[in-house]
């Protein structure tokens, strides 16, 4: 207890440039601070009403331009420092095309770890070094926020609606990983642990599958063409015959039209809201026959789902990193169709 | 000698006699008088004992929070009982303590003396608006005594709608019946100030104490109604079914957020700029000199009170909002830094060739200087998108906010107390125990919400109850600290009420001060003045005031010989 | 105090009825400021959902009766000239008039409550009051509406704000009525008769506002 920590470690790429920014902000804070405390204090003093011996003749006389000094210097400042911070904010907001995606859900008082690959973990993420990942997340409950001090990185996760957040790790170790907006009675038990690897431990954790809950049964994408299959959605989104139903190969990230006329991206929440509330958004010369899916399907299956569509490729550049061809998924080819992943291992206790 | 010229003034209109005085405190008795009173001084006490009684609550629940967090495991609550603990704290504190606090209490009491005025415009409205801060209080109360409300003070959707097992609806009920005392209390205040300024009496001639509070009553006018409404929904989300917020209806929980931070934004500066005001009024007086820059504090109020709108979501960088809404919000952040900067350097600038008095209200308002420097320059911090998703919803904010809150408003709250203790109840409070909790609190104050700083970086999100050891180091200081600090709560608590029938009496100037309210007798009459006061001089005329007065020792003598 | 001006009409605090008058004045126009501040966090919501879910609002808003909304509409419009003709009458010193144009507005303010009631009694019926009997059909051609229940939410808060206003607005007049029957107005004095009408007046021009967003999208 009696050492006193100052920062977190600094374990993605963002951590540099954070910190860097952090301690030109504390500089700056220890540089006023301290300046006008002891303009007061030496003011304070030397003008104390005892001390008759002080000049005080012309005082400082009403000044526009050094009120306009002390408008304009702090307004510079403030510039400065908002456009660094957005210059930060744009690398955190963005992630890279080479970026690996995971699936996280939150749910009162636990994540869910869903990767490509399979592996299912609980309050806890295997990452491995200098690989960019990308999370697609959701709430089955209240509002969480997947925080990581170690990396520098937040984000709500929002019931209703994926919310996005990457970083790229660059140092192995145990962080921790931190439910950071209140969600009820356990939300200081809403911890878990970002666990960063060597690529080739990493490799080797992927092959094994031995962790907390992971099943190497099968990829997110066959488990999600698997619902695909026994939910009935292939009777009429074939991959061929457009006839009752838009054709899904090829669809992520494309263009669409809708029958409003009003052009949306297909990206992930677009596919979820679609599965969901079938009738939002329709895709242009088609009725509104598709049934409604809510409450009848899983965030968590929706995310195989999501995975499964994205898995059948984007338009023209296709998309690089949502297809996870890693080798792991070809050997879990080999398990029967029939073995279903262990995806309702945690249900939600509440359902409304 | 310094009551001098304002006895000479009233005696020569030929007024009053030198009879013992009625004032708004003896001029009628029993409780009835005061329950019935639309005496806005009589009200502005009302507030002042209510308003402690919540910030004794509140506090109390602070010190369960710090007793909590001493070590890392679960020792004294279950989790259960920490979020209700904490919610409970926030609540009271935001709600009943730092909204009403400056305005409340003081501005009731001094507004309409400073600008000459009789009464409040509408006295019978403000005493209704005690009436339903009381009712609103009682309600959040029968909320906490029938099991309390574990959402926080932020009420997020949906766990608020929709998940939450507390009273919500009933805590609702009592926010939702308070925002309306601070509504009518704002009216209240801009029609004074528009319409009952005394004969000469130009805007420009106002105490800065009367400009912070019209721009804080801008905010309570029109940033009060939008949370009422957003808590009405969350009501019969909650109450009737409706679903606004409810994400399985396709609603968006994340529009709470703006409508809750539309207003509560926005509430930080009701917070804080009549805590500006007090700042600016106790800075002159005691460093005897003109306010330096006197237009551009005015404004500067009006400043933040304007741009401070356009700023809320600021609070919602990883809310998943839009990031070009992150950019804008960010940007005008930034901004409303700058009218809070103009307020620190003219203070400074005020001291500069002044006669600076150590007394207590000048110790509180360096105090203040002090920890606003740093909770307004950590706000840059939080400001800046880069730093901001780290620091979000860790102890670092809840750090900086208590500087803003505690450290600006309390200590300005303190302050104004002491400096116009004399003139609302006609008696000194000891200078020596004064400074002294003064200097406690200071001292308590940093020890406590510095670490948190440490903690919040280091990743400590706020609301934990149990945490990672590593953070305990800071959490051990941070509830010594409070301590520290609440004993230099109590000890004003003590002398005040012994001050009451013990302490000295006050004259009706004691700091030799500028402004109307220092011109009447303390306490005041009824009506405030015993003539109709007319403004002939620019405010803060503490140089002709230290003139006047060492020009009247020799003249009076002279005058006297003459006589005899 | 012992200004020739004041007179038992005129509260304590102010110098003179002018001042009085002005401030009561300044003070209905803030707090009318600070009731567009409260719709208009309604407003917000109902915009921004209309923005996300056009398709649902526009079926959804099919079901209201667009000629119970016009009624309602013009009840409203009618009472607002009673109130205006009655703050005429009381600046004129006629006490009947004042009494029987209070009346006529207040009858009218009724028949709007009463017509609302019907309506909501409507709702009920047809399972579109949201919540676990929620359940939305439509008129043909206009079945599809997915958020519907989002619709009828802000339906019920806003009209029922709304309502709740009118029933302000209502208490207000009674208490007029009373004053204005003991001949508490007149000529130099009816600055509460006015006060209340502009109060008056802005909760019939909020209905304004509610009739089209709510009833009248999509009627082509």
């Amino acid at each position: 207890m009696w050492n006193f920590p100052l920062l977190p470690d600094q374990a993605s790429t963002f951590a540099g440039r954070v910190d860097g920014l952090y301690f030109f902000l504390v500089a700056l804070t220890a540089f006023f601070t301290v300046m006008i405390s002891l303009m007061v204090a030496f003011m304070a003093i030397r003008y104390r009403e005892t001390n008759t011996k002080v000049n005080r003749d012309n005082p400082l006389p009403e000044n526009p331009t050094m009120e306009a000094v002390w408008i304009g210097v702090p307004l510079v400042i403030v510039l400065v420092i908002f456009f660094w911070g957005v210059n930060i904010y744009f690398a955190i907001a963005r992630p890279p095309a080479n970026a690996v995606d995971m699936y996280v859900t939150g749910k009162q008082w636990m994540w869910k770890i869903q990767h490509p690959t399979g592996q299912r973990e609980i309050n806890e993420m295997h990452v491995a070094v200098g690989q960019p990942v990308r999370l697609t997340m959701i709430s089955q409950d209240v509002i969480h926020s997947f925080y990581v001090p170690a990396f520098r990185v937040k984000q709500d996760v929002l019931p209703g609606r994926y919310s996005q957040l990457w970083f790229e790790p660059t140092k192995p170790g145990i962080y921790h990983l931190f439910c950071a907006e209140f969600c009820g009675t356990k939300h200081s038990g809403m911890i878990g642990r970002v666990v960063v690897m060597e690529p080739a431990d990493y490799e080797r954790w992927l092959a094994g599958g031995s962790s907390n809950g992971g099943s190497l049964g099968q990829t997110m994408a066959d488990a999600g063409a698997q619902i695909f299959e026994t939910q009935g959605c292939i009777t009429c989104h074939k991959m061929d015959d457009a006839s009752r139903a838009p054709i899904l190969k090829g669809l992520y990230g494309k263009s669409v039209t809708l029958n409003g006329g009003e052009t949306v991206t297909a990206d992930e929440q677009y596919i979820r809201e679609s599965i969901l509330r079938s009738g939002a958004k329709i895709v242009a010369g088609y009725g509104p026959i598709m049934p409604v899916y809510q409450n009848r399907i899983s965030e968590d299956e929706l995310m195989q789902l999501v995975s499964y569509i994205k898995s059948l490729g984007g338009p023209a550049t296709g998309t690089p990193a949502a297809t996870p061809s890693a080798a792991p998924a070809s050997e879990a080819k080999g398990t029967p169709a029939a073995a279903k992943p262990a995806q309702n291992v945690n249900e939600p206790s509440r359902n409304k | 000698m310094d009551t001098t010229s304002t006895v000479e003034r009233v005696s020569a209109t030929g007024i009053i006699s030198d009879t013992i005085r009625t004032n708004f405190l003896n001029a009628d008795y029993g409780i009835k008088s005061w329950l019935l009173t639309k005496d806005h001084k009589r009200i502005a006490i009302l507030y002042l004992i209510s308003i402690t009684v919540f910030f004794m609550i509140g506090g109390a629940f602070a010190a369960m929070i710090r007793m909590e967090l001493i070590t890392p495991e679960a020792d004294v609550f279950t989790s259960e009982a920490y979020n209700k603990v904490f919610t409970t704290h926030g609540i009271m504190m935001v709600f009943f303590f730092l909204i009403p606090s400056i305005p409340a209490t003081l501005g009731n009491f001094l507004v309409p003396v400073m600008v000459g005025a009789r009464d409040l415009a509408f006295p019978r409205i403000n005493l209704l608006s005690w009436y339903i801060y009381v009712i609103g209080g009682l309600f959040t109360l029968t909320a906490l005594v029938l099991g309390g409300v574990d959402t926080g003070w932020t009420f997020y959707t949906p766990y608020s709608s929709t998940y939450s097992n507390g009273y919500v609806m009933l805590t609702g009920i009592g926010i939702f019946i308070t925002g309306f005392s601070s509504i009518l209390t704002g009216l209240n205040f801009i029609v004074t100030v528009h319409k009952m300024r005394a004969p000469g009496l130009g805007w420009f001639r106002l105490p800065l104490f009367v400009w912070a509070n019209y721009a804080a009553s801008l905010i309570m006018v029109l940033g009060t109604p939008v949370v009422a409404i957003g808590i009405v929904m969350i009501a019969l989300e909650r109450g009737l079914g409706l679903g606004i917020f409810d994400p399985r209806l396709g609603g968006d929980p994340v529009l709470f957020q703006h409508i809750f931070w539309f207003y509560s934004h926005p509430a930080v500066y009701i917070m804080i700029l009549p805590g500006m005001g007090v700042v600016s009024e106790i800075m002159a007086c005691f460093s005897r000199r003109h306010i330096f820059g006197y237009k551009f504090i005015a404004f500067s109020s009006l400043g933040i009170a304007i741009i401070g709108f356009l700023v809320w979501g600021h609070h919602m960088f990883v809310s998943g909002q839009s990031s070009y809404a992150g950019i804008v919000f960010s940007l005008f952040t930034f901004i409303v830094a700058v009218p809070s900067a103009i307020k620190v350097f003219n203070w400074t600038a005020t001291m500069h060739k002044g006669r600076i008095v150590y007394s207590t209200p000048m110790m509180y308002a360096l105090g203040f200087i002090g920890l606003f420097l740093v909770g307004g320059l950590t706000g840059l911090f939080c400001a800046s998108l880069g730093v901001d998703i780290h620091i979000h919803d860790t102890y670092f904010i809840v750090a900086h906010f208590h500087y803003v809150m505690v450290g600006g408003s309390v200590m300005a709250y303190l302050g104004g107390i002491h400096f116009w203790w004399p003139k609302m109840t006609g008696r000194m409070y000891p200078e020596g125990w004064g400074r002294f909790s003064a200097l406690l609190v200071f001292v308590g104050f940093n020890l406590t919400f510095f670490p948190q700083f440490i903690a919040g970086y280091l990743g400590m999100p706020r609301r934990y109850h149990v945490y990672p050891p590593e953070f305990q180091i800071y959490n051990v200081l941070s509830s010594g600290g409070a301590l520290v600090l609440g004993i230099g709560f109590t000890i004003p608590l003590i002398y005040l009420f012994w001050s009451l029938k013990y302490g000295e009496k006050a004259g009706p100037n004691p700091w030799r001060a500028a402004g109307l309210e220092w011109e009447t007798t303390s306490p005041p009459p009824t009506f405030n003045f015993d003539y109709q006061p007319v403004v002939d001089h620019e405010p803060y005329n503490y140089s002709e005031i230290d003139a006047r007065s060492s020009a009247t020792v020799s003249t009076h003598s002279v005058q006297e010989e003459q006589h005899v | 105090m012992s200004d020739a001006a004041h007179n038992s009409l005129v509260a304590h605090q102010f110098d003179d009825a002018r001042q009085q008058q002005e401030a009561a004045t300044v003070g209905m126009w803030t707090f009318l400021i600070t009731e567009i501040m409260f719709f208009g966090g309604l407003i917000l919501a109902y915009m921004i959902y209309r923005n996300q879910f056009a398709e649902s609002f526009h079926a959804a808003s099919r079901v209201l009766d667009v000629w119970v909304g016009c009624f309602n509409t013009c009840v409203l419009l009618v009472s607002s000239l009673t109130m205006a003709l009655g703050v005429r009458a009381a600046q004129m010193g006629d006490r009947k008039k004042l009494v029987l144009f209070i009346i006529v507005t207040m009858i009218f303010g009724a028949a709007f409550l009463g017509v609302k009631a019907y309506e909501y009694s409507e709702k009920f019926e047809h399972h579109l009051v949201p919540g676990p009997t929620f359940h939305f059909h439509g008129v043909p051609g206009h079945e599809h509406a997915p958020n519907a229940e989002i619709f009828f939410s802000l339906y019920f808060a806003m009209t029922g704000v709304h309502a709740l206003h009118m029933i302000v607005g209502l208490g207000l007049m009674t208490w007029l009525l009373r004053k204005s029957i003991k001949g508490a107005f007149n000529k130099d004095y009816y600055n509460p008769v006015e006060i209340c009408g502009l109060y008056w007046h802005f909760v019939d021009i909020v209905w304004i506002f509610l009739y089209p967003l709510l009833y009248l999208i999509d009627r082509s």
